[in-house]
């Protein structure tokens, strides 16, 4: 395809009517924030519907049917020492409305100062859509009653996993697709579709006074890759039951083990200290870190757009920059910030291809696939190896709370999970928090499993961290 | 884009503003709300109700003396829902004019095969009720320009103030919203809610040490009254405080100790302590660890805590809630006894009590859900110097951030933004990073000072449940409760 200021339109765009009108409201959009006096513009366009039910017990709890659309508009007026910025969005896509938006986008802009790193990128837009295979057409048809069927399976499935399970807050099927198209001033229109399916379940556990919810969860790009649902119930009815007699225990300094819901909280707190836009805030621990070891040799982490199938999965960045595979972190060293258009150029750098964009904001770094990578998958240990080795700990099952600050890299979190004495859980533990220092919990890391399993965008195999700061009674 | 009626010429209130927004703008008159709620009781159900939005919202904000970006955002839809037993039936669409009827049809259908006969629906509007914000210029309509010369200001200010600032990031946010709600009995109630919100962060640097200082202020309230100096220099001053004191603070300690919270803000403990677990729907489930606990003692003597959403011009106040019930004022413990919980009309109707007025949503593309508005303790009688120099050794937290509960088990946990260590009666060294957890069930029975200086929050708060936000507010007078979990670092 053809340089930057030659229309880039992406060869394989479909012929699909909603598609076409879809594009049509965006080339619109553009063309009258052109009319309106803006210099650069681009434009969003986002249409969905979702599908939501819940049963709990016997009963079909909740029915939910929507249809969302939503336009977003970002204009930029040249000034003498950079360019003036708004952002407008709006549901009514009537012509006339839109440009009434885009006369009010221009307005607004004005009356901003002149910025003079903004701008929209000048080129390296996407040139070919990739089929990530985001979408099942045959999902397109699926009942509301077979989601209803999904969820009365997982619920059935835990209710009748064990008599402490006595009462549940319910099983939730959802089915949702979007489609997305983004265009800009510089010739840039690209588009795709997506889908996403997923099942949750979160049963309660009674024993005499105590009382205890815990959940389990399935989700993918298509139905056929949801785990089966009566599977999700049990595993969930599983999780509550053995945290019944949870109790604090005491103030203490152990290793602490993260398994594979908690880890990947880990993942998204230190990548949230790598964004372009903390780094040039200057309000990131890790702002001056670029190129040495942020964490032990094992760690290392991946964030990629394209992984096919992926939740986190789009063919382009919310400013039509292809998405890739960005290494962050590889053994230990930090390799890479992630960066949008802007935040780039605040650094000198190019867009990793990671601007994340909804129709009401202007774009921010986001990440798409991101994961620890795990251990060998044959020599690496299982989470129930990594029990076993341990002498006294903890099994960190749940963490409540935002207790962590990304300026300073502390870290005090309140902790739900399992006490581990000579390699054996000996109870369960709830009421206590964790407590470190998120650059030296990374730089403790001693054993990494060998399990990767996506439950959502984020990832991680189950961790040890040799020592954090518990504290209980 | 925002609408002409914007401005209260002093004779009409709020929802009679909004009332005829809605006809003018929509057409929604009698005949078709009445048409569209027919049509969902075509089928066998217990209840209906659209609820309709139209809320501008603008942000303007600043970072490295720049006034970067101007936002504005129209969000405009209907939502339908249908109610039979516990089951409900809920649609959305962003076409405010055509749609309600149709999505009115799907939802019953979805939750109700058997049709009926029924009486056609009579709208009628309730008179009189609150009028708790009414403003004479919308906040969305004050000059784009007036605002960037106020956070200009702002931003000279802060950094004249200290050589250690070195970031000021501002914002003014701006919503208007008008809600409109008809339910199947006939009743037609409508609102207009302004909320502003003024947020200032600055960063303070010293050596390779940094440390971020935040404080709003907002409510339902015009957007000129925080644009006298004497109101945000304040604000300013208060960012800037925290940041350089959290520069010099140290390791928090962990474990169990006593810990003295101050007025206004930590009131967040009561909102995720208990405020959660004494919503309609988790007792109607038995799912909360309050559940069975009516008419029992859940506090110490002295504690009384209310759920207040009539409080004039507050963030967490509403005239009348998101199914168009008035808001009221509910004791939630009195005197350490648990008298009521906090209801929307299904779960009310569920446990065979009266709506309390919190059945709340974000917007029209959310069901609404019981939720808390201003939740507050009343003041007691002692002095907050005399609690402090009760305490040997512990903790005083003045100022917080987020928490979270989880209702079942009653544990919850909040993080402080600025806490100190307590020594022999004194304040100590401020601390950072401490985060306090405990069991919602018996907190409030190891409260044993409670201070008579109540303060309700700055108007900064927002609460999540099930995925939706909504505007709330808080309070505490100074209060000492013993043995809390405290997680630092320092063992």
């Amino acid at each position: 395809m053809s340089g930057a200021n030659t229309p880039d339109r992406t060869p394989d765009r479909t012929t699909d009517k909603m598609a076409q009108d879809m594009e049509a409201v965006v080339d619109h959009a553009i063309d009258a924030a052109r009319r309106a006096g803006a210099n650069q513009v681009d434009v969003l366009l986002v249409e969905g519907d979702d599908r939501e039910v819940r049963v709990r017990g016997d009963e079909i709890e909740f029915v939910k049917q929507a249809q969302e659309r939503g336009l977003g508009i970002r204009v930029l007026v040249d000034a003498k020492e950079g360019r003036k910025t708004s952002i407008v969005s709006t549901s009514d896509l009537a012509p006339d409305a839109i440009d009434r938006m885009a006369e009010e986008a221009v307005a607004l802009a004005r009356a901003t100062a002149a910025d003079p790193t903004a701008g929209l990128p000048e080129g390296g837009f996407a040139r070919e859509i990739p089929d990530l295979d985001l979408f099942d057409p045959n999902d397109r048809n699926v009942s509301l009653d077979a989601r209803i069927e999904d969820a009365k399976r997982a619920e059935s499935a835990a209710r009748n996993f064990d008599a402490r399970i006595d009462n549940s807050e319910g099983s939730q099927a959802s089915s949702g697709h979007a489609r997305v198209v983004y265009g800009n001033s510089e010739g840039f229109l690209g588009a795709y579709a997506s889908a996403s399916h997923g099942l949750f379940s979160e049963p309660i556990a009674r024993d005499g006074d105590s009382m205890q919810r815990d959940y389990w969860m399935t989700s993918g790009r298509r139905l056929r890759d949801l785990d089966d649902a009566a599977a999700v119930g049990r595993k969930a009815a599983e999780r509550a039951i053995r945290r019944l007699g949870s109790k604090r225990v005491k103030t203490c300094e152990v290793p602490v083990i993260f398994d594979a819901m908690t880890a990947p909280s880990l993942i998204g707190q230190l990548v949230s200290c790598l964004s372009g836009y903390s780094i040039y805030r200057e309000s990131s621990f890790l702002g001056d870190k670029l190129g040495e070891k942020i964490a032990s040799e094992s760690v290392t982490i991946i964030d990629d757009g394209r992984l096919p199938r992926g939740l986190g999965s789009k063919p382009f960045d919310g400013e039509g920059q292809p998405t890739r595979r960005n290494v962050l972190v590889q053994d230990g060293c930090l390799k890479s910030w992630l960066l949008d258009h802007y935040s780039g150029r605040k650094l000198g750098m190019d867009s990793t291809g990671s601007a994340a964009r909804g129709t009401g904001s202007a774009p921010r770094v986001g990440t798409t696939n991101l994961w620890l990578e795990p251990s060998d998958k044959t020599s690496g240990p299982t989470l129930e190896e990594m029990i076993a080795e341990l002498d006294r700990g903890l099994l960190v099952t749940e963490l409540i709370g935002m207790g962590f600050n990304s300026t300073t890299g502390d870290y005090s979190r309140g902790a739900a999970g399992l006490w581990i004495e000579k390699g054996e859980i000996v109870h369960p533990v709830e009421e206590i928090t964790i407590a470190g220092h998120l650059g030296d919990m990374f730089g403790q890391i001693d054993r990494i499993g060998r399990e990767l399993v996506f439950h959502g965008r984020t990832a991680a195999p189950p961790l040890r961290v040799a020592q954090m700061m518990i504290a209980g009674e | 884009m925002s609408a002409s009626d914007s401005s209260n010429d002093g004779r009409t209130s709020s929802s009679e503003r909004a009332l005829a927004f809605f006809q003018d703008r929509f057409d929604l008159d009698d005949s078709s709300l009445a048409t569209a709620l027919d049509t969902a009781l075509e089928r066998q159900i217990d209840y209906a109700d659209l609820y309709f939005e139209y809320t501008t919202t603008d942000s303007v904000s600043l970072e490295e003396g720049i006034v970067k970006s101007g936002d504005r955002h129209l969000e405009q839809g209907v939502g339908v829902r249908a109610v039979r037993g516990e089951r409900q039936g809920y649609a959305h669409s962003d076409d405010i004019s055509l749609e309600s009827a149709r999505l009115a049809a799907g939802t019953a259908r979805a939750i109700a095969d058997e049709t009926r006969p029924h009486d056609p629906v009579a709208i009628r509007t309730p008179r009189g009720g609150h009028d708790l914000y009414p403003v004479a210029t919308a906040p969305t309509d004050v000059p784009v320009a007036t605002k960037v010369d106020w956070l200009n200001e702002i931003d000279a200010y802060a950094r004249a103030k200290d050589p250690k600032i070195s970031q000021v990031m501002a914002s003014i946010v701006s919503q208007y919203k008008h809600t409109l709600v008809v339910a199947s009995d006939g009743t037609r109630v409508a609102d207009v809610l302004p909320l502003v919100r003024l947020n200032v962060q600055v960063l303070a640097a010293d050596g390779s040490r940094r440390e971020i200082g935040y404080q709003g202020a907002g409510g339902r309230f015009e957007l000129t009254d925080l644009r006298d100096p004497a109101r945000w220099q304040k604000l300013v001053d208060e960012a800037i405080r925290i940041a350089l004191l959290n520069l010099e603070a140290e390791a928090c300690p962990a474990g169990a100790m006593d810990v003295v919270l101050g007025p206004g803000w930590p009131g967040i403990l009561l909102h995720e302590a208990i405020g959660h677990g004494l919503e309609g729907d988790f007792n109607r489930k038995k799912t909360s660890a309050f559940s069975d606990k009516l008419g029992q003692r859940v506090a110490a003597e002295g504690v009384t805590v209310v759920d207040d959403g009539t409080l004039p011009g507050r963030r967490g106040s509403i005239n009348v809630d998101d199914e168009g019930t008035p808001s009221k004022r509910n004791v939630l413990i009195e005197n350490g006894v648990l008298i009521g919980f906090m209801q929307d009309r299904l779960n009310a109707k569920l446990m065979g009590v009266e709506p309390t007025g919190n059945g709340r949503r974000e917007s029209y593309a959310h069901v609404p859900l019981p939720r808390m508005t201003n939740t507050f303790m009343l003041a007691g009688q002692d002095d907050p110097e005399e609690i402090l120099k009760s305490v040997d050794n512990g903790l005083y937290a003045v100022s917080f951030g987020g928490g979270q509960v989880d209702i079942t088990s009653g544990k919850f946990v909040f993080s402080a933004s600025e806490a100190y260590r307590i020594e022999n009666g004194q304040i100590g060294a401020p601390v950072k990073g401490a985060t306090l957890i405990g069991n919602g069930p018996d907190i409030l029975t190891r409260v044993c000072r409670i201070g008579h200086d109540l303060a309700l929050d700055e108007g900064v708060g927002t609460c999540g449940k099930d995925g939706q936000g909504v505007p709330v507010g808080v309070g505490l007078p100074t209060i000492r409760v013993n043995q809390m979990t405290v997680g630092g670092t320092e063992g």
